[in-house]
């Protein structure tokens, strides 16, 4: 029997013998990755929009640009229509890589394109006309889900087929989370949209759930889109386009290993941290603590096996700033799974939910791991994709990187202070036993708060503008490859990540 | 453990199973048993379907995200109980498919709003909230006046809700829109709409004109019954308690 160093990336030893590169399926990923780049610009705008509403409430435009309709647009665009997007561009991107070969089928990937794209338009405007089953991030109405729900089983079959295709022996663990993210996702997806419409024609549809279910099933549904959609799918594209990057392989395959298992089947138990104080029962508003506490564990594995990737290469990070965009949202990611496990322990709850606070936490996630893992690995993504030598502007990306990073921390740290102060606000007494403020004093404290966190979104968009820029000028300078070659083969380190 | 791993590794549709087993089971131990448990809603007197106005008021809630910046659900903390009311109760909810607990408080909490302000000052505050409350950073809903109602539907609505499990009688569906305007005309006979939704469903001028509601009478009517179904002068929270106690044989010492 072989000896196996389990601290080796798998496929380990023995290494594959060099074979011709399959003609991988390029131009459905260059239109995703595209089409991610609009909604995040799309989806950061809104959200500065949202920003400045409520600073400001002249800027709501009733009936249809109300903060109530514009909410779900903002939260839609930037997790399904953003998010989706970088996903579906990179899971593809990287399953046809690892596995070594071509997409099951391309007239499968291109209606998931066109359909999905269908879909946050179907979803979108529909917020904007008052449509909506009001559950946060589950709010689009039946026919959307609908329609949802057969464009993701097209992508499960394509991704899974693809798999078995695979040339490889083993699958590699960024199709782990990949393919956990999808399924999960359906499951999660199915259950929670079960709704009847009243009639065939109408819009409008009543959930199957009613009261403690509903909220539970929502907000199971609604912390694993965190867990599945926001950190297992992302999870996927940084074990392979960290390793790439830095051209090392993973850290421990054994923590790989571990960090899975645990992370998704942790995941799954923690939605009644959303619930804690409520009607929810307390036996499962204590298991929901429970769990959110030990997810602290995988989150933290998976980001020291990210990290730790560099090990050997940390001179990179020096002057690679699409290396920085990675190591930054790891640590973002690492600082928010943090923050996560504290929220949910009930006595911090009890003053941080139904505050900004959530606010800050949501978007120290969103903006700092999600953006930025994204960020990373679409400034991967183009060169390889267009055939290019390397992105337009390195300068252009260091830019994009320390406005945002400004951005996200101006946003993050306001949102903290304003959080925390509405919650002692709220339960405040004065010396007589009396509640020291009127609820609108703290709406009126809110308000420099919430412009210095428009100012934050602010930057953050404009670093993405920025990006868009740079991205455009790297498709239209010259090739640096004759144009119907593929990528080169990968170089013996870069062979050991895949 | 990383060699039988390794059979997971080279087989996708075994992984596939395995992931799908291991999200499986936090969820199922959560959820099947609220569905189960008597103890998870507890039956509460007053609680009621809410009457084809409010309902299409809740709608209305709803298509419009109030719910985005108001919670409905108090929580057992002094300062909580102390600013809106009594803490939530599961059976108050019950009815509403969706819940609309809500997650921020970016305004205030509306699980007990109803009757606390008069229906002119909601008509004032909707249409312009900053005109009552100079502070206020609400957007204006001044079109929902503007609005008339769509009642023909409400009897589709309550049918779905009624298969859903929510008991609308058969009664109350066939007089969903006679209902719906019933309880926006004050000097007309009430006796129906009272005997469906109870005697405290009282008809009133909600601010538009009486027997054509808009959508912000809708919206009123649904906000003004928020948190009022349940008499917390009578109602006691130890209810089993008290009533297995009462069920013992008292011993009677000699």
């Amino acid at each position: 029997m072989q000896t196996l160093n389990p601290d080796l990336p798998i496929p380990a030893a023995p290494a594959p013998p060099p074979r011709p590169a399959p003609r991988y399926e390029e131009l459905v990923i260059k239109y995703f990755t595209i089409a991610s780049m609009f909604w995040a610009i799309a989806g950061f705008a809104v959200g500065l929009l949202l920003a400045i509403q409520l600073a400001f409430p002249v800027f709501n435009i009733e009936p249809y640009l109300n903060f109530g309709r514009l909410r779900p647009l903002h939260t839609s665009a930037v997790i399904f229509a953003f998010g989706g997007n970088i996903l579906f561009a990179t899971s593809y991107h990287v399953v046809q890589r690892t596995c070594h070969t071509c997409l099951f089928s391309t007239k499968m990937a291109w209606f998931h394109f066109w359909g999905y794209q269908a879909f946050i338009l179907l979803a979108g405007l529909g917020y904007l006309f008052g449509v909506t089953q009001g559950k946060e991030y589950a709010e689009p109405e039946w026919y959307a889900d609908l329609w949802l729900t057969v464009v993701w089983v097209v992508y499960l079959i394509n991704f899974l087929m693809t798999l078995t295709l695979r040339k490889e022996k083993h699958i590699y663990v960024a199709n782990w989370f990949f393919l956990a993210f999808i399924v999960t996702i359906a499951i999660l997806h199915l259950v929670n949209g079960l709704a009847i419409p009243i009639s065939p024609v109408s819009v409008k549809s009543y959930s199957l759930f009613a009261g403690v279910q509903s909220a539970l099933i929502q907000w199971w549904y609604g912390h694993n889109a965190v867990g599945f959609f926001l950190t297992a799918g992302f999870l996927g594209m940084m074990y392979y386009y960290i390793p790439k990057q830095a051209e090392r392989p993973v850290y421990s395959y054994r923590l790989s290993i571990i960090h899975f298992w645990s992370l998704i089947f942790i995941y799954i138990w923690a939605g009644p941290h959303h619930l804690l104080y409520t009607s929810l029962p307390d036996w499962a508003q204590t298991l929901g603590m429970t769990f959110s506490i030990m997810l602290w564990m995988p989150s933290w594995g998976g980001m020291i096996n990210g990290m730790m990737t560099l090990s050997g290469a940390w001179h990179k990070l020096r002057d690679d700033p699409i290396l920085q965009f990675m190591i930054i949202a790891l640590s973002f990611y690492g600082m928010s799974t943090f923050e996560g496990p504290l929220m949910s322990i009930k006595t911090v709850n009890s003053l941080s939910h139904y505050t900004n606070w959530t606010i800050g936490h949501v978007h120290a996630g969103a903006l700092g791991w999600v953006a930025y893992i994204s960020f990373g690995a679409i400034y991967y993504l183009v060169p390889h994709l267009w055939k290019k030598a390397g992105m337009y502007s390195t300068k252009a990306i260091s830019l994009h990187l320390w406005i945002s990073t400004v951005g996200i921390v101006v946003y993050i740290t306001s949102m903290w202070v304003a959080g925390i102060m509405q919650g002692l606000m709220w339960r405040a007494y004065d010396k007589m036993g009396f509640l020291t403020y009127s609820f609108v004093e703290v709406v009126q404290a809110m308000h420099p708060y919430y412009i210095i966190r428009a100012v934050g979104g602010a930057l953050f968009l404009v670093g993405a503008l920025i990006m868009v820029w740079n991205i455009w000028k790297t498709i239209q300078s010259p090739d640096a490859l004759p144009a119907n070659s593929q990528t080169p083969a990968p170089s013996p380190a870069l062979a050991a990540a895949e | 453990m990383l060699e039988s791993h390794k059979k997971l590794e080279r087989n996708s549709i075994l992984l596939l199973i395995f992931a799908v087993i291991a999200v499986s089971i936090g969820g199922i131990v959560e959820i099947v048993p609220l569905f189960r448990m008597q103890t998870t809603i507890e039956p509460v007197k007053g609680v009621r379907p809410l009457t084809p106005l409010e309902l299409a008021g809740q709608d209305i809630y709803i298509r419009e995200g109030c719910n985005v910046c108001h919670s409905q659900q108090i929580r057992p903390l002094r300062d909580e109980v102390q600013r809106y009311g009594h803490y939530s109760l599961a059976a108050e909810s019950m009815y509403d498919h969706p819940f609309v607990w809500g997650s921020e408080r970016t305004g205030p909490d509306l699980a007990r709003v109803g009757g606390k302000y008069s229906n002119t000052w909601h008509v004032e505050h909707l249409t312009n909230p900053r005109s009552v409350v100079p502070e206020s950073i609400m957007p204006n809903y001044d079109f929902l006046a503007k609005t008339y109602l769509q009642t023909w539907d409400l009897g589709d609505r309550m049918k779905v809700l009624r298969f859903e499990g929510v008991p609308y009688t058969k009664d109350d569906i066939a007089n969903a829109q006679q209902d719906a305007a019933l309880q926006t005309l004050p000097d007309e006979d009430a006796s129906g709409l009272q005997a469906r939704y109870g005697a405290k469903v009282i008809p009133q001028a909600f601010g538009g004109t009486p027997g054509s509601p808009t959508e912000m009478d809708a919206l009123i009517a649904y906000l003004q019954q928020l948190g009022t179904q349940v008499d917390f002068t009578t109602y006691d929270p130890d209810f089993e308690l008290h009533a297995a106690a009462a069920a013992e044989p008292k011993t009677v010492k000699k």
